[in-house]
């Protein structure tokens, strides 16, 4: 056992995929909770989905990866949320638009320059190669800044989720704060896709906040649970996918899917225990 | 002075004129119901003054009102029955509204949101989950998160849709408790006609434009009146 954690902490590669994806997993658990409540959930998908498109137009150019997605991909998460807001146009179908057009946009890009490939292949899926030391250090910066943003913010967004009319009759300015909470959503989804993979990157905000909604009562509750079990699972994830060899993303989403079926199980126990 | 003034007030839902020309004003300290039938526009009055919804021509004005000393009662929403959030979270969130920028409640807000549970005889439920509540519990916690909020106005839309007749009565002594000894003006939007005429001094009676605005005696004597009990007399 030891003598596996010290063969399993001796990779730096290793180590720096640990590092973000618990600093991402930590981020996307506390803004998933609201998104999951909120019903916008597709945005997160959505999202990933531009972030593909830019990173591989990205890499394409040879440009730096991080700097020049994250903005491009705020300004989708601006248009997601007034397209979902706009009960005009039918907010989900845009966005499936809007994804799946970026998605195409994003293999064309990559078949013609590097051909489709092994890039290809750890965009969708993800990598755990992926991570550089410069990434690391742009995405430590950044997943602070979600953090204490969130915990700063916390008693407004919870406000905002649970009831966006009474906030903005009562004078809270619930449009600045929905639009903050898209951004975070959008940094974390670029700091988080070329380990996660644009595919599976949005079950990190999705996953956890449903599995904590299953034995929580209040909303501290669910916040902390799913943040507990988000990390967690990322590192079970991460060590499961280096026992067998598996890809690392979707050991982590299976993982993720065990933790709901559990807490499913555990939630319906203790409610029926209640109802007796 | 008054504390409410709407002129040539027009809002348009979903695409439709659904409020035409009104014009009213309130006192402070007035108890106004809002009357009318379905799809008269009284719900997009309500969100038009709450500034929820932008007016297409007219004005709304507060004199001497921050938008920050409003309670608002909405009607509650799909998302919120199965909200994973404790009674005593839901009400503290009432109190956001005083706090500007400082990101966390203090001693006086927490104390503030026990005092209005304990005031709906709730207290005994803070700590329980909202959507394990009935129908009516939920109501009482969203009316105990409007009283967080009130300071100058309350702004109640249906509030006794799906109570029980107990409930409802407290309801409505509760509210003209506050509005009688705490001066808070009162606007409530309202099918109960019976109640209506009872416990507000001001009826707006809609159907798309004003029909009718003054004094609840003078309601009572409109043609307008008989015709809604009549058409309430079966219920």
């Amino acid at each position: 056992m030891v003598e596996f954690f010290t063969n399993f902490f001796s990779y730096d590669f290793l180590n720096r995929a640990l590092l973000v994806g618990i600093l991402v997993s930590l981020c996307a658990a506390l803004l998933g909770v609201s998104l999951v409540l909120k019903r916008y959930s597709m945005i997160g998908d959505g999202l990933s989905h531009v972030s593909f498109g830019v990173l591989s137009i990205a890499v394409a150019m040879n440009w730096a990866p991080l700097p020049v997605s994250i903005p491009v991909v705020m300004a989708a998460a601006f248009l997601l949320l007034r397209l979902s807001e706009n009960s005009k146009i039918k907010g989900d179908a845009a966005i499936a638009l809007i994804s799946s057009s970026s998605l195409a946009i994003g293999v064309i890009v990559t078949s013609l320059t590097s051909g489709m490939n092994a890039d290809v292949f750890n965009y969708m899926f993800g990598s755990i190669l992926a991570v550089s030391q410069s990434d690391v250090w742009i995405s430590v910066t950044l997943s602070v800044i979600v953090l204490i943003l969130y915990v700063v913010l916390y008693n407004k967004i919870f406000a905002i989720t649970f009831d966006e009319n009474f906030a903005k009759a009562t004078g809270t300015k619930a449009g600045l704060y929905n639009m903050i909470l898209a951004f975070l959503t959008a940094i974390t989804i670029v700091i988080g896709m070329r380990l996660m993979g644009a595919l599976l990157i949005s079950s990190l905000i999705i996953f956890p906040a449903l599995t904590a909604m299953r034995v929580c009562k209040g909303f501290k509750g669910v916040i902390i649970t799913s943040s507990v079990v988000a990390v967690t699972c990322f590192f079970v994830g991460l060590v499961f996918s280096f026992l067998f060899s598996t890809p690392a993303g979707a050991t982590v989403v299976v993982v993720n899917l065990m933790a709901l079926l559990l807490f499913t199980i555990a939630g319906t126990l203790i409610r029926s225990k209640h109802t007796r | 002075m008054n504390l409410i003034t709407c002129r040539d007030l027009c809002i348009s839902y979903n695409g439709y004129l659904a409020v035409d020309h009104v014009s009213f004003s309130l006192d402070a300290g007035d108890y106004l119901c809002v009357v009318g039938e379905n799809g008269s526009g009284k719900s997009t009055l309500a969100k038009g003054l709450l500034r929820l919804v932008k007016p297409q021509s007219g004005s709304i004005t507060f004199s001497g009102m921050k938008r920050t000393e409003i309670g608002y009662l909405p009607q509650q929403t799909v998302v919120q029955k199965d909200f994973p959030a404790t009674v005593f979270e839901v009400v503290l969130s009432g109190c956001l509204n005083s706090r500007g920028l400082r990101p966390f409640y203090s001693k006086k807000e927490k104390k503030s949101a026990m005092a209005q549970l304990r005031l709906l005889n709730m207290e005994e439920l803070c700590k329980k989950s909202y959507r394990d509540l009935s129908g009516g519990q939920q109501q009482r916690v969203l009316l105990a998160r409007a009283l967080c909020a009130t300071k100058r106005l309350l702004l109640l839309d249906e509030p006794v849709t799906g109570l029980d007749p107990v409930i409802t009565s407290e309801l409505y002594s509760l509210v003209k408790q506050l509005n009688q000894e705490q001066n808070i003006t009162v606007i409530m939007v309202s099918h109960d006609i019976a109640s209506a005429v009872n416990y507000a001094d001001k009826i707006l009676h809609m159907d798309r434009e004003a029909r009718f605005f003054g004094s609840t005696q003078d309601y009572m004597t409109t043609e307008l009146y008989h015709h809604m009990i009549g058409g309430c007399g079966h219920g």
